[in-house]
């Protein structure tokens, strides 16, 4: 009896000392990662694939043995397409989770919706996906594509020779921010080089478009008035299935009437018999189609990972690529996750893409890359047909609206702003 | 050095015409390996000027990307390729030319450019083809891309061509070409009739083209033809706009007229009535994938077993919904509100587990693709022909069922007067079960219909059910007659508001308008009257 209640003392007091040493270890044993997509509702279908590809990277990274002697471990919350919920599973992430970055957000709305929140709380969010600019934030490293880096390559590709001299252009979009904002910087950027207003034709419509046969006829009729015509889409999500369906239907042929979209990728393609459509465009900062032994490494592992050989992969998925290793390097570079040191060592950092060069964290917070032109093939990939010489400098405060002509976004030390007008000299304000 | 040397073979293939060396061929041939895509638009049409018969494949393989150049000797193949595996065909001898599986040979891009001036140069090339079919597609381009140095290829085809409605259509390229050239007006002007009587829009256009540098006589019958083809353009025009409006109206009939029953009959708020189109879509691409993997020859019947199939399982799914929780929740429609809510986002997510986020390819019967032309004015897809009369025979058939079955009868019973039926003896749980599966079946049957023109994703449903409450409110609940007339007048209305307010627009004036006409009708076009109505 006397033998078991020693025993038993023994044990309580080495399960007091092993959780005095244990629980502070368990909460400075990993280092939380935050992925911030929609798995349910509308954009999860595009969303879903990005979390997946932060999935794999993170387990990549404790393969190789963590980050600064710990473990890496993914935080995955579902804001659900719901833009007021994105904000509140943010706060959750960042003040409940305590995660040191996190990775997330596909639509403008739901950063627009974020915004203030990693602002207040001081967090790191990685953004993915090509957006209009026309914004700078401390705590936000955008990865994709602002407009200069897709709209305006894609629009010069157009007029260039190879591109069949386009002189006439429709301005196709779906009824939001980004088709809004990204077209009206294309119709003044047209008009600087001599493309008159009765040969722009715009057109919004609703998300969900599905009924496109009065458009798609109207397009017809107004690419046949005898100059060479193109669309540029802005076109979003769902709704481009029946679009690229009713232009095979109605016979619209990519030597006719070429078609360069912003927002369809290889995962939008999977979707769609592409063999009517070889020939329409795409603008991108990547294809899958690329040839470098780093993006074929990456596909095979992706392939792997999702245990599925048909699985594409896209621009998107590339830009958290870069977005992750370009983290993974800052912290190194700090010694520390917190974010003031991670957000000051990040600018700067030059990571590998995979397109076979190097991209690296420009002082706006956004990043430099090459842009690429891809026709669609007829097994749902694209072949690149352009690319620019060099790097292209992601542009936040685009040089064709007045409103923001004059601004600039610098967020080192001492200037240390967002929006600092070159004119008046001051920091924060519109040009007038 | 190397590609030096093409150039110069090139440059003496083009100087010394002597098409029947076999090495000048060769050449110009393996010149459209290499280059920019300038360069190798040159070369395409150094090779189509040596008229060898032998450049129309390679000219075809580069259009359909089915040519490869051979990294060892820069030479050019066409290439056939089967499961990865690619046979080289030498383009001048047509003998094979071994086998790859990558790695030692490249394909050679195109782009649109290149695209374009190869179906002119095609054309050109097999204007005297023996296949009436192939001597059609080439008129057909060569109007497309009139050239004025085709004249003279163009006369000798016509002076040759027995079939008349080629020779019309080689007639109609001639007639464009002309326009381009620097033949006299008298000669313009016959072509301006040609192009006139031809009247669709790409004549207009060629027709607006002239009258804008044209003089004198010239400029005086543009002007003339040019009005009398856009007067007929604008007639066409409407009719066009007609047309669309009744394709929209038959898809919007088509899904919602399972909710006419659901609803509408019965009673039900049944927001999981998307989901049932939804279903109906994935059981299509499903059945797709069976005939991909086992019977690829029979692709184009798949929708035929689809539609049984679809049919089968929304139905059957629609059952299950019906005893499984609808029933508890009669007469109770705030509840049944929320349960069908619920098993609306219960059934996405369970696709979306199953099959995954994104789109499923469901793929196009080819007697479902193209366009068929009615005239030159007016073109209709065949999807939406085959949309309408499929939403036409559904309609009629489920009116027959209504009116002339067992089944039918004892629904309209239940429907009008419960304890009655029940007292004759028809058992009423089976029929309420039978009858929410038969409108379930009809949104399935639907889903394979709509998974032709739409996404075939789990969010297929969402994007329906609104209109389709729509429909049926409007249309008068109980009533498939008036479903019928609102889908129609829905969409007709919204077609011609297309057009003149915009897609964002005109869909808001639609709501518009139908709050504005049930807050006078609140019942819908056709109301119902009688004992029902009280219940």
């Amino acid at each position: 009896m006397l033998k078991s209640r020693h025993a038993l003392k023994t044990l309580a007091a080495s399960a007091i000392v092993a959780g005095m040493l244990s629980a502070p270890a368990a909460a400075q044993d990993t280092i939380k990662v935050g992925i911030l997509h929609s798995l349910s509702g509308t954009m999860a279908i595009s969303e879903t694939t990005l979390k997946d590809v932060m999935l794999m990277l993170i387990d990549e990274q404790n393969k190789k043995g963590g980050l600064l002697g710990k473990k890496l471990e993914a935080v995955v919350v579902d804001p659900a397409s719901n833009w007021p919920l994105f904000a509140e599973k943010a706060r959750q992430l960042i003040s409940q989770d305590k995660v040191a970055a996190t990775f997330g957000c596909w639509t403008s709305v739901s950063r627009k919706s974020v915004l203030p929140v990693f602002e207040e709380l001081n967090g790191i969010l990685f953004y993915p996906v090509q957006y209009e600019g026309e914004e700078s934030s401390r705590n936000v490293f955008y990865t994709g594509a602002a407009p200069n880096q897709q709209a305006i390559p894609a629009v010069d590709y157009l007029m260039s020779k190879d591109g069949g001299e386009v002189k006439r252009w429709v301005l196709a979009g779906t009824d939001y921010v980004y088709p809004r904002t990204t077209n009206k910087i294309l119709e003044t950027y047209l008009k600087s080089k001599g493309v008159a207003q009765e040969d722009i034709m715009i057109n919004y419509t609703p998300f969900g478009h599905s009924d496109w046969q009065s458009i798609v006829s109207e397009i017809k009729k107004f690419g046949s008035a005898g100059k060479k015509t193109a669309v540029v889409s802005t076109i979003n999500g769902d709704a481009n299935v029946p679009f690229y369906k009713e232009l095979g239907n109605q016979g619209v042929k990519a030597t006719d009437i070429p078609v360069v979209a912003f927002s369809v990728g290889e995962e939008e393609l999977a979707g769609v018999d592409t063999k009517p459509l070889v020939g329409h465009l795409a603008a991108w900062n990547y294809f899958m189609s690329g040839d470098t032994p780093d993006n074929k490494a990456f596909i095979e592992k992706w392939k792997a990972y999702t245990k599925n050989p048909k699985r594409v992969t896209n621009d998107p998925m590339e830009a958290h690529v870069i977005g992750f290793a370009m983290w993974v390097k800052a912290v190194e570079k700090a010694g520390t996750t917190a974010p003031d040191a991670v957000i000051d060592a990040l600018i700067g950092v030059s990571v590998p893409n995979l397109s076979g060069g190097y991209s690296a964290m420009m002082p706006n917070h956004h990043i430099t890359k090459p842009v690429l032109i891809g026709e669609i093939q007829a097994d749902g990939q694209f072949e690149t047909v352009w690319k620019t010489p060099g790097l292209v400098v992601g542009d936040e405060w685009s040089d064709f609206l007045p409103d923001s002509k004059d601004l600039i976004s610098d967020w080192r030390k001492p200037l240390s702003c967002g929006n600092f007008n070159v004119k008046t000299g001051k920091c924060g304000g519109k040009a007038s | 050095m190397k590609r030096a040397a093409f150039l110069l073979l090139l440059a003496l293939a083009v100087l010394v015409p002597r098409p029947s060396f076999a090495q000048d061929i060769e050449a110009a041939i393996n010149a459209l390996g290499q280059g920019s895509f300038n360069e190798r638009t040159s070369a395409a049409n150094a090779l189509a000027q040596t008229g060898d018969q032998r450049a129309v494949p390679v000219l075809k393989a580069l259009g359909d990307r089915e040519l490869y150049l051979r990294k060892a000797d820069n030479k050019v193949f066409i290439g056939r390729t089967v499961s990865g595996t690619v046979t080289l065909i030498d383009p001048v001898t047509g003998k094979e030319a071994g086998v790859s599986t990558g790695g030692d040979i490249e394909g050679v891009k195109v782009n649109n450019a290149l695209r374009r001036t190869i179906e002119a140069l095609l054309g050109g090339l097999t204007l005297l083809s023996s296949d009436p079919a192939v001597r059609r597609d080439a008129a057909t381009a060569m109007f497309n891309q009139p050239d004025p140095e085709a004249l003279g290829t163009l006369d000798a085809a016509i002076a040759k061509e027995t079939d008349p409605a080629i020779k019309a259509k080689m007639d109609e390229a001639r007639a464009a070409a002309v326009l381009k050239s620097s033949r006299p007006d008298a000669e313009k002007i016959a072509a301006v009739k040609i192009l006139g009587a031809r009247g669709d829009q790409a004549s207009l256009s060629l027709l607006q083209n002239l009258e804008a540098s044209a003089q004198g006589d010239l400029k005086a019958a543009a002007a003339e033809a040019i009005e009398d083809v856009s007067g007929a353009l604008a007639l066409w025009n409407n009719v066009q706009n007609l047309w669309y409006g009744i394709s929209l109206g038959s898809v919007l009939l088509l899904a919602a007229i399972g909710l006419a029953i659901t609803f509408g009959v019965m009673g039900v708020i049944n927001m999981a009535h998307g989901e049932m189109v939804m279903i109906g879509a994935y059981t299509t691409f499903f059945v797709q994938e069976l005939f991909r993997a086992h019977a690829p020859e029979a692709f184009d019947y798949s929708l035929f077993v689809a539609l049984p199939a679809a049919f089968a399982v929304a139905g059957l799914v629609g059952i299950a919904m019906e005893r499984g929780i609808i029933r508890f929740l009669y007469g109770r429609p705030l509840e049944t509100l929320l349960a069908t809510w619920g098993i609306s986002l219960m059934l996405q997510q369970t696709v979306r587990s199953l099959f995954g986020p994104s789109n499923r390819e469901v793929g196009t019967p080819s007697w479902m693709s193209g366009t068929v032309e009615i005239t030159n004015g007016l073109t209709l897809t065949s999807n939406r022909i085959a949309i309408v009369v499929f939403t036409a025979i559904v309609f009629i058939a489920l009116m027959l069922v209504m009116r002339f079955t067992r089944f039918g009868l004892q629904m309209r019973a239940v429907t009008q007067n419960r304890p009655m039926a029940n007292s004759v003896g028809i058992r009423s749980g089976w029929v309420d079960a039978m009858t929410f599966g038969l409108g379930s079946a009809i949104a399935g049957v639907a889903g394979v219909a709509l998974s032709q023109i739409d996404n075939v994703s789990p969010n297929l449903g969402q994007s329906y059910i609104i209109d389709s409450f729509l429909v049926v409110v409007f249309g008068g609940v109980g009533n498939l007659w008036g479903t019928l007339v609102g889908a129609m007048s829905l969409g007709i209305l919204n077609k011609f508001l297309e057009p003149w307010a915009g897609a964002v627009l005109g869909k808001i004036l639609i709501l518009v308008m139908v709050i504005l006409f049930i807050q006078r009708r609140p019942r819908g076009l056709f109301a119902l009257k009688g004992r029902s109505v009280e219940a």
